[in-house]
């Protein structure tokens, strides 16, 4: 990199740094500051001024120390590589560091994000004299056992091909393919950059109707997710927002997971790391690892690259997404970013709006969500980019500023209940408070692919369980002996329900995950207790009896006992519940 | 020349003269380029030298924030040298048995002892991949922690307490008591005192003393009427030792500090003297990222044999945990011990609320082969039980207690006994997991069997029924 002296410091003050007597320096340029070369941005120019946010610790950076340039944003290096690697938020590779540095993170030590070293076997797609535009597949390499990397033309090359590499082991680096382009001819390698803070093209947008299933029930079949589209999971601590991010990772229906550990604790990625390779995914029976790319910006490494680590993660997934894959991003949490944000911006002085919050906090979130979405391709693939991000509210009040920005930007919400989590409720995805506005959009989904039902069981549940809510109210007046059956057989469905359907064990093996299938299954059979419930009643059977038969006490249990493989098992529970509430009714008779 | 030769070089050079002294910040003037975060040494007119560090640099003026107060300190007569190094403390295991201030320096009238490293106190980030993962349980013989809210080795655990509850209490029979299952291993505490009472010190010491342990432990005191400003840097000049201990030495160092609430207030001193932009109630924005510097210097690392596992006790402003210090360190700690003032009312003790409380690192501490098979579903169980139990209460302070039905009044009497038997227990009581998992089981057999969901039928079979293991 030619690195040139583009000014010095005049000021630190923690990770912002400003310099002067910069005249040749671009915004977002990517800077190196001092004799330790720490990575900085540069985030604002006045006169010869120029304001730097540096990625790593600033202990010892004084004033007329050098500031030099590269000419180039903070940008990403993409290729074959990336997947099964930790990396921090500016890209560099953790495993590297570790090797270089040891135990601790040193400062200023850098890794190129892609081992230069490795080969990798490439299969040309495409032959000399082809005309070839931005997004065509040049070759696949197979990156892992499960993925298929495809090597396309970067944005903005396209003409014609005057030679293509023969299939053949190739490091990242080197020149597989020349294009003629009307500006000369351009060597592309395996690798192309990306600056992270510009999202990448695709053809065009197209709606979003097909659901990222992620065997969570409660997600799946109550507050559904669409592929390319945006949630916000916003919960106090400890009520389970990276359990819930760590499920929808390991089960979803995703191509690739993007994991961005965004200021959160060492030992979850740590435990990210040792869990995800053991784990085998459902669908493939490979390795959960090899579908995973984690980007660890611990909370006590460096604040502004914090920042940049959700940019970080979204142009690694969009750059699999060009590939036509399905890419699922989880930030947990992008409170720790705006927090970032925020403490940037009081080191620069600049006005604050609500809680200390920069004005401008609201602009960044809706671009960070807006790089979600379900694209045709520039190469005529589909691929889409998932963005699942977990809020921190302070004192785990939804009223903050990041909780109602972020609302106003992600199409589903899934708030988490201080109130089911004590209870140990897990996931402790609040039936009241949650929406989707997925919901007629991947409707016709289920109706065609799992069971024309769906919709209506589901929108039956729900209405009950807005009338428990009024029926616990006079219940905590009244006590429950006041209410007659009828009545409190909606309490004990409701009960039921959250028991045996919302509350879903992460560690138990059958339990973990359930396929859409197992899922309408489960809602039915609970449906079937309720309409068959209703007519025993009417016929005189006390509700006391009625939850005594076998068969209900094994609905409880069906989540653990039918496995996803044997649907079969519920039509024979089925009948049994209905065989014991005929033979109840029988007596009342 | 290097960066570092150069400002050795100026580290010689005394600048005499303070452009504007504010609290415990000095700002001088005219000075040679000086690092950010670099020691400073304040010499006052009489000639005692105060340590500071630098806080903001530019060409202009520099803003030091001296640690031991700024008393005294005249304007034309303050003399400053920048070190052109990063405060560091001078770390050695012939520490343990000693007692220091705040900065690492002997106050219990001995000598310094000789230092085998002398780390940069800020520490450095531990690089997410050397981590290990922390699975070894701890056993406190505290059943509502080990049953319930178990310690790992490894965990950050804060007390989350309130003024007047046995927090301090707790914490020494933590210190006294924790044991890994299969045997003694090499141990040593590290206490950090931050803004408490001489009595509470003297409550910590005499508790350490009593057992004998007294040899295994470093204080480092910053007590009520030091500085404010010298608790900014206690906790990092303990954890700094206690860095040293767990992985060049392969200890494995227990780390109580206490108590954070005014750590964070010696911040918000700071903070609000420098006119920076406040967030809630006051506290600097970069609260979280300054907590997690600290929580985040625990855990185990691959290939070495130490860990640290940190208790750090703070006082709930008014007892509300949505405050910004408990609500912030319950993000970034791996759970949390709440304590309810209810409990403690009524004379339970350890308070520990039931719900509230949460091991994060729990899950994968506990069960088969780490404690006991039974362990994850009863604990769940006894969540659920007793989640419920404060839904029956809280009817039964509508309608009366005659009017519940006959289910909940066997719930009533389950929260009695898990509260009165299982939760509390002697401050010098010290039970096995097995007494505790067993005293589980006697407060669910107040239960009808079908009422257990998350028990498996075999559990009940063995521990419910009383059959045995098959």
């Amino acid at each position: 990199m030619n690195e040139r002296i583009i000014g010095q410091v005049r000021r630190v003050n923690g990770p912002v740094i400003e310099a002067m007597g910069v005249t040749d320096a671009r915004m977002l340029e990517l800077v190196r500051v001092g004799e330790s070369g720490l990575i900085g941005e540069i985030i604002k120019l006045s006169g010869d001024g120029a304001t730097i946010q540096v990625y790593e610790e600033t202990t010892g950076v004084a004033p007329l120390d050098n500031v030099y340039g590269t000419g180039l944003p903070l940008s990403l290096e993409l290729g074959p590589g990336l997947l099964g690697t930790i990396y921090d938020g500016i890209q560099r590779p953790l495993e590297a560091l570790l090797a270089m540095s040891g135990r601790f993170i040193e400062r200023g030590v850098s890794a190129q994000a892609l081992d230069r070293t490795k080969a990798w076997a490439f299969e040309p797609r495409v032959a000399a004299g082809d005309e070839v535009s931005a997004g065509a597949v040049l070759g696949v390499v197979q990156e892992t056992s499960r993925i298929e990397h495809r090597v396309c033309v970067p944005p903005g090359v396209s003409g014609r091909l005057v030679s293509i590499a023969p299939a053949g082991e190739y490091r990242v680096d080197e020149t597989i393919a020349v294009v003629a382009t009307p500006g000369g001819e351009r060597e592309l390698s395996m690798m192309q950059r990306w600056p992270i803070r510009e999202p990448r093209p695709v053809a065009q947008r197209k709606p979003l109707d097909i659901p990222l299933i992620t065997g969570q029930r409660v997600i799946d079949t109550l507050f559904p997710l669409a592929k390319g589209g945006t949630v916000a999971i916003p919960g106090g601590f400890g009520t389970g927002k990276t359990m819930t991010q760590h499920a929808i990772a390991k089960w979803c229906d995703a191509d690739i997971i993007v994991y961005i550990g965004c200021g959160e604790r060492g030992n979850e990625m740590t435990d990210v790391l040792n869990e995800f390779p053991k784990l085998v995914d459902p669908r493939t029976g490979k390795s959960l690892m090899e579908r995973t790319i984690l980007i660890a910006n611990t909370s006590n490494m460096p604040v502004s690259a914090r920042e940049a680590s959700v940019y970080t993660g979204v142009t690694l997934a969009e750059y699999y997404r060009d590939q036509g894959y399905h890419v699922a991003v989880m930030a947990d949490s992008t409170s720790r970013w705006a927090e970032a944000l925020r403490e940037l911006s009081g080191r620069m002085e600049e006005m604050p709006a609500e809680e200390g919050f920069p004005a401008y906090l609201p602009t960044r979130i809706a671009e960070f969500y807006e790089r979600a979405g379900y694209a045709e391709t520039l190469s005529g693939a589909d691929g889409s980019v998932t963005i699942i991000g977990a809020v921190s509210p302070p004192g785990g009040d939804f009223s903050e500023p990041v909780t109602q920005h972020t609302k106003r930007f992600v199409r589903c919400f899934w708030g988490l209940d201080r109130q089911l989590a004590n209870a140990r409720h897990y996931p402790a995805i609040s039936w009241l408070d949650s929406y989707s506005e997925y919901l007629d959009d991947v409707k016709p989904w289920w109706e065609e692919r799992v069971g024309p039902s769906w919709s209506t069981e589901r929108e039956e549940i729900m209405e009950l369980l807005q009338k428990e809510v009024r029926l616990l109210q006079v219940v905590k007046l009244v006590g429950p002996d006041a209410l007659p059956d009828s009545q409190r057989f909606i309490l004990e469905v409701c009960s039921m329900f959250k028991n045996a359907f919302l509350q879903q064990s992460a560690f138990d093996d059958v339990d973990r995950y359930s396929t859409v299938e197992k899922q309408l299954r489960m809602l039915s059979a609970i449906m079937a207790y309720w309409r068959r419930g209703q007519e025993a009643i009417k016929r005189g059977v006390t509700l006391h009896k009625l939850k005594r038969v076998k068969a209900v006490q094994d609905l409880v249990k069906m989540k653990f006992t039918i496995p996803n493989e044997s649907p079969e098992e519920f039509d024979r529970l089925m009948a049994r519940l209905e065989r014991g509430i005929d033979q109840l009714e029988a007596i009342y008779a | 020349m290097r960066d570092e030769e150069r400002r050795a070089l100026m580290s010689g050079r005394e600048y005499v003269g303070a452009a504007r002294i504010d609290g415990p910040l000095v700002f001088v003037r005219g000075t040679h380029p000086v690092g950010y975060r670099e020691l400073v040494e304040c010499v006052d007119a009489d000639g005692n030298t105060r340590l500071g560090m630098v806080l903001d640099t530019s060409d202009d003026v520099v803003v030091v924030q001296v640690f031991e107060g700024t008393d005294g300190l005249t304007m034309p007569g303050t003399r400053t040298r920048f070190r052109g190094k990063p405060l560091t403390v001078g770390v050695s295991d012939r520490m343990l048995g000693r007692v220091f201030d705040g900065l690492g320096r002997p106050v219990d009238g001995g000598p310094a002892p000789l230092a085998d490293d002398e780390p940069d106190v800020n520490g450095r980030p531990i690089n997410p991949t050397a981590r290990e993962y922390p699975r070894d349980f701890i056993q406190t013989g505290i059943s509502v922690i080990d049953g319930m809210n178990t310690l790992i080795r490894g965990q950050k655990l804060p007390i989350f307490s309130g003024n007047g509850l046995p927090h301090n209490e707790l914490a020494a029979q933590i210190a006294r008591q924790a044991k890994l299952r299969g045997g003694a291993t090499d141990f040593a505490v590290v206490f950090a005192a931050m803004g408490v009472k001489h009595d509470v010190a003297r409550f910590f010491t005499r508790s350490f003393e009593e057992t004998g342990a007294l040899d295994n432990v470093a204080l480092f005191l910053s007590l009520a009427d030091a500085p404010s400003i010298e608790r900014i840097i206690t906790p990092r000049t303990a954890l700094t030792l206690a860095e040293h201990l767990a992985y060049d030495r392969g200890l494995h160092v227990l780390v109580v500090m206490t108590d954070m609430s005014n750590y964070c207030e010696s911040l918000r001193e700071i903070s609000t003297l420098r006119g920076e932009i406040p967030s809630r109630k006051g506290y600097p924005g970069y609260l979280y990222s300054d907590l997690a510097e600290l929580y985040e210097r625990s855990g185990m690392i691959r290939g070495v044999k130490g860990s640290i596992t940190q208790l750090p006790i703070l006082t709930m402003p008014n007892d509300d945990i949505s405050h910004p210090i408990p609500d912030l360190s319950g993000y970034i700690t791996e759970g949390q011990i709440v304590f309810e003032r209810e409990m403690n009312g009524r004379g339970i003790y350890p308070p520990v609320a039931g719900l509230p409380s949460l091991s994060r690192l729990m899950k994968d501490g506990i069960g088969e082969g780490m404690t006991r098979d039974d362990h994850p579903h009863l604990a769940s169980q006894l969540f659920a039980a007793y989640s419920y139990v404060k839904d029956v209460r809280n009817l039964a302070s509508v309608i009366g207690e005659e009017e519940l039905t006959p289910l909940d009044h066997q719930y009533m009497e389950f929260g009695e006994f898990f509260e009165r038997k299982f939760v509390n227990q002697r401050k010098d009581e010290d039970r096995t997991i097995e007494q505790t998992l067993d005293l589980g089981w006697e407060a669910l057999k107040l239960l009808p069997a079908e009422e257990l969901h998350r028990v498996t039928d075999e559990e009940l079979d063995a521990y419910y029924h009383g059959n045995g293991l098959p």
